[in-house]
């Protein structure tokens, strides 16, 4: 660890607040953690309240605010890791170092804990080191890892080959074939010119990739209409659905294709600079994109007068990710974007009018980005004739879980899950969960549904379950998932995955009863209903669907009690016993 | 003609810019509320004035008035939702009203009757926080900590020092003061801050005035929460 030089730091960012977030991560890879001392002087130097930024730096998962190992290891800990047997890799890792799980060893050495899925999942079981991602583990790499750290050696110095990431492509279709030049959609626009790039994404029938589904020409329109002095574009590079990795293959992949779908949204709706907000898990795309950028910028890609043409400058800064997955929210990655702590905005007003320091903004998902990189060259109908009239064009999935071929498949809209699980060689599934925790479980009844807005609306994970499969642990796995990422803004998301993670944890340690599940259903409704954003809306989802679906799961682990103690009084008399020095049978009491 | 909607039957007036909860306020009909207050701007994180509007469930203290919306508001199916939210707020803190300076003139405690909740219902969480009492006049009972952030909102906004702010996230937000110690004390704050007045239950008390009023005749032993007027509540 190397004590942070916060003058250089703070001049590189310019003592702009808005790149807290981003200083922040420097402090935390360079010492190690963010200590109360670097909250006050980062504060002193930005003006800014001190509370605030330990406020930021108590928000994002990357930063520790007490100490952890030097070498802080970080499994992700997804329902695919564990699947893959990562529990049984990180108990053997904690064995090998002498660590206990979530502890910090006495020498301060190494930390072992979890973190949410990293993105790996076609080459898991994963785990992150100090921030750099390692998949593909087994018992033989877990013992190379437990080496490195026992020499102390550098992560940088590590076999290059743990590090190696693959980009696994099953099947291309448009997107992921496309052959285009950096720069040729972007030509494209300015011959067409920015009202007729609009138009022609508007004829595309194009929809936003990353959930919602809200149609990009009208969004590009709006935010081009929408008062200001200034726009920006914002490409939402954040991927934290579980199970969701096929924006990683784009941007190590495609990246130019993003660039140019992010500089031609910039010319046709007026705006001068753009963000990519990358999730924190791919740092290992920073060196890449910075690399792209600096190439762009030198071809005349970026810069002013972009191209030579007149008038038109565009700046793109990469801002990253600090293990967040609330932050794929467009209004809390835009608080994060300014700095702040990523809370989802109250909407309206929506970020297409009041979106980054208040400007309009237009926050599209990778894959929407190059979609649109395409639809400027070949043209609105040449995109509307693939797919579905409701939901044209092309999707790529992030197919993972119980199958033979995992990796990254691109399909017209409308495939059906049956299509899709014979594609990648799934036999015997007994569900699939589409769209990660916060989608729809399916079981073998709806598997001729498609894959579309209009029947199973998907963000592109596709995760798989054989038949073998308890999927009771799934959905112990994704509520744990929603109580760690849950802002903490609202009180029913809150507390309610708290609690809805307490009830699943006793069904699942069979000291669950009829009413664990009542209470569970009934705060599933209580999140819908009342929760400030879409992840409290769905987070309780997995459940329902599990309880509607597949209810034997849930009933064959229930006690035949109505109500159990939710603790355990004699257990509640250990503190008493230890002070007292007793342990005798008047002092337990079963004997009593 | 000033501009209407209908709440539960009842047409409310309002001004553009207003919110719904702001126009039922103001026509004297109750909407429950935590972290709204008249002098701050809305917040939406309680969630308890969660309403219905043309059948789809919102806060009504973000919910922008317009013309022609169709409210619901006390519904049974709304105080059942509203209760477990205040339940949810009980579970998560450690709340021990007999024992609590606020007790009377707490609006959590006052919605408790208001909502009528018998029992906590859910599972509690039982937090471990410890109190700051290094402050000379002030003290703080994390143990009760509803996180509305009025008082975060009230020292940024009206006392100008930044006291009070979150940190942590999910279960684990918490408030934290503006001082590298983590202590009160070695803030900026005065006990004539409108952050201590603010709170709207007993986490930031003034130290030697325990039970200077008498139980039974605080704030809300008078009338009910929602029969008491907006400018008299705590
Ligand atoms: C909790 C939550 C997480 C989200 N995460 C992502 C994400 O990682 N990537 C993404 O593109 N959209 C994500 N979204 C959706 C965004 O809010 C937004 O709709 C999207 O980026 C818009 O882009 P599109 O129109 O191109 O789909 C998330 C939404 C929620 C509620
Ligand atoms: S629903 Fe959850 S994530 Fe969304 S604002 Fe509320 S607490 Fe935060
Ligand atoms: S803060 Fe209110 S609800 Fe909590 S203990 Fe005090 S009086 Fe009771």
């Amino acid at each position: 660890m190397q004590a942070v030089d916060v003058k250089g730091l703070l001049e590189r960012h310019r003592h702009d607040p808005t790149r807290l977030v981003q200083m922040l991560r420097e402090v935390q890879a360079a010492e190690g953690w963010i200590s109360p001392t670097r909250i006050t002087e980062l504060a002193g130097a930005l003006g800014l309240p001190r509370a605030r930024v330990e406020g930021v730096a108590g928000f994002y998962a990357f930063f520790a605010t007490t100490p952890v190992g030097a070498y802080r290891v970080l499994f992700s800990d997804n329902i695919t890791d564990r699947m893959l047997g990562s529990v049984a890799l990180r108990e053997r890792l904690c064995a090998k170092l002498g660590v206990g799980p979530g502890e910090v060893r006495a020498d301060a050495r190494v930390s072992v804990a979890v973190t949410s899925c990293t993105g790996l999942c076609d080459q898991g079981p994963a785990l992150l080191v100090n921030g750099h991602a390692i998949g593909r583990l087994t018992d033989a790499r877990i013992d190379l890892i437990a080496r490195c750290i026992e020499a102390q050696a550098p992560v940088e110095a590590w076999p290059p080959e743990l590090f190696r990431i693959d980009d696994v492509i099953h099947r291309k279709d448009l997107i992921l074939s496309s052959s285009l030049r950096p720069g040729e959609a972007l030509r494209a626009a300015f011959a067409r010119g920015a009202d007729a790039t609009l138009e022609e994404l508007l004829r595309s029938g194009l929809r936003g990739r990353g959930g919602a589904g809200f149609t990009t020409g009208e969004k590009w329109r709006a935010a081009k209409l929408a008062p200001g002095p200034t726009r920006f574009v914002v490409c939402n590079a954040d991927e934290g659905e579980p199970g969701t990795f096929k924006d990683r293959v784009l941007l190590s992949r495609y990246l130019d294709l993003v660039l140019d779908g992010m500089t031609v949204c910039g010319f046709a709706i007026g705006a001068q600079k753009g963000f990519i907000y990358l999730r924190g898990e791919y740092l290992f795309l920073q060196a890449p994109i910075e690399a792209a950028l600096a190439a762009r910028r030198k071809a005349h890609l970026l810069g002013r007068d972009v191209l030579g043409h007149r008038g038109f400058d565009f700046e793109v800064e990469l801002h990253l990710g600090a293990g967040s997955y609330v932050c794929g929210e467009e209004s809390a990655l835009i608080e994060s974007l300014e700095g702040k702590r990523g809370i989802p905005r109250s909407r309206p007003p929506y970020p297409v009018t009041h979106g980054y320091l208040g400007q309009p903004t237009v926050v599209n998902n990778v894959e929407t980005l190059v979609a649109a990189a395409l639809v400027t060259v070949n043209g609105g109908a040449w995109f509307a004739k693939h797919g579905t009239a409701k939901s044209p064009g092309t999707r790529v999935h992030s197919v993972s879980g119980d199958c033979a071929r995992p990796g990254v498949y691109e399909f017209p809209m409308g495939l059906t899950v049956q299509e899709l699980l014979d594609a990648c060689g799934a036999k015997n599934a007994q569900a699939v969960q589409v769209s990660g925790p916060s989608g729809t479980l399916l079981g073998p009844a709806e598997f001729r549904r498609k894959l579309a807005f209009e029947d199973v609306a998907t963000a592109g994970a596709f995760t798989i379950f054989g038949e073998t499969r308890d999927l009771l642990d799934v959905s112990v796995n994704f509520a744990h998932f929603f109580a760690h990422e849950s802002c903490g803004f609202c009180t029913p998301c809150r507390v309610g995955t708290t609690l809805l993670k307490k009830s699943i944890d006793a069904i699942a340690a069979e000291r669950g009863t009829r009413r664990d599940v009542k209470v569970a259903l009934r705060l599933a409704v209580l999140m819908r209903d009342t929760s400030h954003c879409a992840l409290g809306h769905t987070a309780c989802a997995h459940f329902l669907a599990l309880h509607e679906k597949f209810k034997p799961t849930i009933d064959r682990r229930l006690s035949s009690l109505e109500f159990l103690p939710t603790f355990d009084l004699d257990e509640a008399l250990a503190p008493a016993r230890e002070v007292t020095g007793r342990d005798d049978g008047q002092a337990h009491l079963e004997d009593t | 003609m000033s501009k209407t909607f209908t709440m539960d039957e009842r047409e409310i007036p309002f001004v553009e810019g207003q919110t719904v909860m702001q126009a039922a306020l103001a026509d004297g009909v109750y909407v429950p509320h935590l972290c709204a207050h008249p002098e701050f701007k809305p917040h939406g994180s309680c969630r308890v004035c969660t309403v219905k509007v043309n059948g789809r469930h919102a806060a009504s203290c973000t919910l922008a008035a317009r013309e022609g919306l169709v409210v619901e508001n006390q519904t049974a199916e709304l105080r059942e939702l509203r209760r477990e939210l205040v339940q949810l707020l009980f579970v998560e803190g450690n709340h021990f009203c007999p024992s609590c300076e606020k007790s009377g003139d707490c609006k959590l405690q006052a919605l408790g009757y208001e909502l009528e909740v018998k029992t906590l219902h859910f599972t509690q969480l039982f937090p471990d926080r410890p109190v700051d009492a290094s402050h000379p006049d002030l003290m703080l009972d994390f143990n009760r900590c509803i996180l509305c952030e009025l008082c975060v909102r009230a020292s940024a906004e009206v006392d100008g020092r930044h006291v009070f702010a979150l940190s942590g996230r999910g279960i684990d937000k918490h408030l934290i003061v503006n001082s590298e110690s983590g202590r009160l004390a070695d803030t900026s704050i005065a006990a004539t801050d409108t952050a201590v007045s603010v709170c709207p239950v007993g986490v930031i008390l003034k130290k030697g005035r325990g039970f200077r009023v008498p139980i039974g005749q605080r704030t809300y032993d008078a009338a009910p929460i929602s029969a008491m007027p907006e400018g008299k509540k705590p």
